[in-house]
């Protein structure tokens, strides 16, 4: 499985809504900020990183480990030349164990360090699944809060790339499962950067699931506005986690999407466009804690909505937006909410993903069932 | 001390992580003690015993040490104090397996007969050191300085703690086999890399040596040359399956060697030879030279809770010769046998475990309140907004059944 794979055309798009609400009052101190270079285009791929090295040069006690994260920078070169400039003791690789990874940044994480994991791929996680939801998710409960855990576990996740078995998973339902951990996922180059930073912030552990085929994809992002909107953010303790973003405005009918379905979503809610049918599109981000605000008050000026996940469908996130959605909205819809999501089956070999995998044509029939003629 | 095997047979030249040449030290090795490394990572051939079961200092040369490699006798007000926890110890375990049987504790495992492991696993570190115990070590929690109640705070049901892990350098009592031995391996790296010389002792049991975490813990302890102790307790079972279906390694110990670590095994009911054996290990570890792996030969003298009925699986037989081995009775009649412990002695001793045992009567024998918000609250740093939810909805379904309540009452 090589990177170079990884690529996306799908449509991006700046976060707005709350998100960027923070980015006024920030204006002021922007100034401050030495990079503050303007827009310029880049990867997903780079504002992770530089989102890290940021991290790491403000904080010491943020390090960077896991399979290859070092003299390689990751499979998906996401910690590139972070050895390079923070040194060995910052940045290091391990022994090829990812309940060791997750194990050892625990007792890190006890001990005064702000540990940045990466699991190679989603489904290499598993090995460390006793320690997440065992340790990494209650030793703040049951410390009743004297022992905090702030780490980051980085898990690239999801398909659309052409991967082999064990390389597509989407385990975002797992650890949205468990209580106690944060489960962050960002849509575009400005979150991956912005929520990055606030997951490392975070007191609490946070499982930040990165969109593999998103990895390559690119905007034109002000880093420096983005850096002084982090700073002042910092400064007044406010934050745009766990909110979700209104990722394209519309008047018929809501797509709640999150991770690699953003784009899909995007390129659907354009389409309709086309037709005339004025679609909604909500970013969800951060599936932990959930937005319930923002999503409601969507689906209540829609009334129709439909829910986009690559995860298969039975028991997973997207299951629990809709319960979520019609417990709240239930006398504002015209139609049943659908879901548009993997089907019920292994990730599937990379011939026969296109199948698997929500797509436009598939979201715009959802939309088409949500009985327009009443 | 950690040395890793020799790869240049293999043409692996082998810088380690944190800088060093392996080789040098293997080489260092050879000259110092005139053996291979394998040799001396290997555990010595039999355990370190060095007061035997009727109380008997053995003569240096039976003790089970190789020439050259002698241990030296604790202190005796370190003797003293360790004897003083093991009293204590084994009156903890009595009374708490009573509060069990009175209702008061939902489950205790008792490490009644290991009290010496549990002891010397305490003493043998400072204070900046850390400790990481499991489920059946609250009496090494103890002995560490936590207040009894809160150590058995877990075990009293109204919640899955009682004292606070950074504050005493004492991790949770561990459940799931092996995972704490991870965070041990991680709270001294943290250390090391910000250049304190703080020592981990991580605790586990036979039967954990077949999990994974086991195998990665040691691993990458040893890679990444850490300060720490995996001191397992071998009490013999695991719940009811015996050793020899957990492994058939020559002894736990040995499983050092493919780490590259060196390993050591110790009668777990002589509490001379545990103090000695693991104050050489934290000095070792101190000083630089990587993890090491203890093996102590113990017993579990009673079922693993009292959930579980030990008839089932060991002859009665079987543990009459434990009793025999007993570590109290040995180290009682040995201290009394070099004039350390008079009638003054035993007797503020026992007051001071009579003592101990009445916090415990009194601590777990009041109905503890419980304060269903805490059920939220302590999830996150600050509660989700669908925890918020969750807290109010129980809070009015609180609220009502009080009401409900008062009506009834008029």
């Amino acid at each position: 499985m090589s990177p170079e794979v990884a690529t996306s055309s799908e449509a991006e798009h700046a976060a707005t809504g709350d998100v960027s609400s923070a980015t006024a009052s920030a204006a002021a101190s922007a100034a401050a900020v030495a990079e503050a270079s303007g827009p310029q285009t880049i990867t997903m791929a780079k504002a992770l990183n530089t989102a890290m090295a940021d991290a790491m040069e403000a904080d010491s006690s943020v390090l960077v480990f896991g399979e290859d994260v070092g003299r390689l920078g990751g499979v998906f070169r996401i910690t590139d030349g972070l050895m390079a400039t923070f040194g060995e003791q910052r940045c290091f690789d391990t022994p090829l164990a990812e309940s060791g990874i997750v194990g050892m940044a625990v007792g890190m994480a006890m001990n005064g360090m702000r540990p940045v994991i990466e699991m190679q791929f989603d489904a290499f996680a598993y090995p460390a699944f006793e320690q997440i939801v065992s340790h990494v998710a209650k030793m703040h409960n049951r410390t009743k809060g004297a022992v905090k855990l702030p780490m980051v576990i980085r898990v690239p996740y999801a398909g659309g790339i052409g991967g082999v078995e064990h390389h597509c998973d989407s385990s975002e339902s797992y650890y949205a499962h468990t209580a106690g951990l944060k489960v962050f996922t960002p849509a575009t180059v400005a979150d991956g950067y912005r929520m990055l930073r606030e997951a490392i912030d975070s007191d609490d552990p946070v499982m930040f699931m990165e969109p593999k085929k998103l990895y390559w994809s690119k905007d034109q992002v002000d880093l420096g506005a983005i850096r002084a909107e982090h700073a002042a953010n910092t400064a007044t303790g406010s934050s745009s986690e766990g909110r979700a973003a209104v990722a394209r405005s519309g008047t018929d009918a809501t797509l709640i999407a999150y991770g690699p379905s953003v784009p899909t979503a995007l390129a659907a809610a354009a389409a309709a466009a086309e037709e005339g049918r004025s679609l909604e599109v909500i970013d969800v981000r951060s599936i932990v804690p959930f937005d319930d605000e923002t999503v409601c008050a969507s689906v209540r000026k829609t009334g129709r909505a439909v829910v986009i996940a690559e995860a298969h469908g039975f028991a997973s996130v997207a299951s629990e937006i809709v319960a979520r959605v019609q417990e709240r909205c239930f006398h504002y819809l015209a139609a049943p909410i659908r879901r548009v999501t993997g089907f019920d089956v292994p990730y599937p070999a990379p011939k026969l993903e296109h199948y698997y995998l929500p797509s436009v044509d598939r979201i715009l029939d959802a939309v088409d069932d949500l009985q327009w003629e009443n | 001390m950690t040395i890793s095997a020799d790869h240049e047979a293999q043409g692996l030249a082998d810088a380690r992580p944190d800088g060093t040449d392996s080789n040098d030290q293997a080489s260092e090795v050879r000259r110092k003690f005139g053996i291979s490394v394998e040799d001396y990572m290997l555990p010595a051939r039999h355990q370190i015993q060095m007061v035997d079961p009727s109380g008997v200092l053995k003569p240096e040369d039976e003790q089970g040490t190789e020439p050259g490699h002698e241990y030296p006798i604790p202190g005796d007000a370190e003797l003293m104090a360790a004897y003083e926890q093991l009293v204590v110890g084994r009156r903890v375990n009595d009374q708490n397996s009573a509060l069990v049987r009175q209702g008061r504790m939902a489950v205790y495992p008792s490490s009644h007969g290991q009290e010496a492991c549990q002891v010397a696993a305490a003493l043998c570190l400072r204070d900046g050191d850390w400790l990481f115990p499991t489920y059946r070590d609250a009496v090494a929690v103890m002995s560490r300085g936590v207040d009894p109640v809160e150590t058995m705070t877990i075990f009293r049901g109204d919640w899955h703690g009682g004292y606070d892990p950074a504050k005493h350098k004492v991790g949770i009592q561990c459940t799931p086999l092996t995972t704490q031995l991870l965070h041990a391996v991680g709270v001294a790296h943290a250390a090391k890399l910000r250049g304190e010389d703080t020592v981990v002792l991580a605790m586990c049991g036979d039967g954990a040596t077949s999990e994974g975490d086991f195998h990665e813990a040691l691993n990458f302890a040893a890679v990444f040359h850490l300060p720490v102790i995996f001191f397992v307790q071998n009490n013999k079972y695991a719940i009811s399956v015996p050793l020899s279906q957990q492994s058939v390694a020559p002894s736990l110990a040995h499983k050092a060697v493919g780490y590259g670590m060196a390993g050591e095994r110790v009668d777990g009911n002589d509490l001379v030879a545990l103090l000695a054996v693991l104050d050489r290990a934290v000095k070792l570890a101190r000083e630089g030279s990587g993890p090491l792996l203890i093996e102590a030969h113990t017993y579990r003298m009673q079922a693993h809770t009292n959930a579980d009925d030990a008839t089932r699986y060991r002859a009665d037989s079987e543990v009459a010769e434990w009793t025999a081995k007993d570590p109290i009775s040995r180290m009682t009649t040995y201290l009394n046998g070099r004039g350390l412990l008079d009638d003054d002695a035993s007797a503020r001793i026992a007051a001071k475990a009579e003592a101990v045992a009445s916090q415990l009567r009194e601590g777990l024998g009041q109905d503890v309140s419980v304060d269903p918000q805490n059920l939220f609250r302590y999830v996150f740093s600050t509660p989700t907004p669908q925890l918020k939810e969750q807290s109010a909805l129980l809070a009015d379904e609180l609220a009502r059944e009080a009401s409900s309540q008062k009506e009834a009452g008029k």
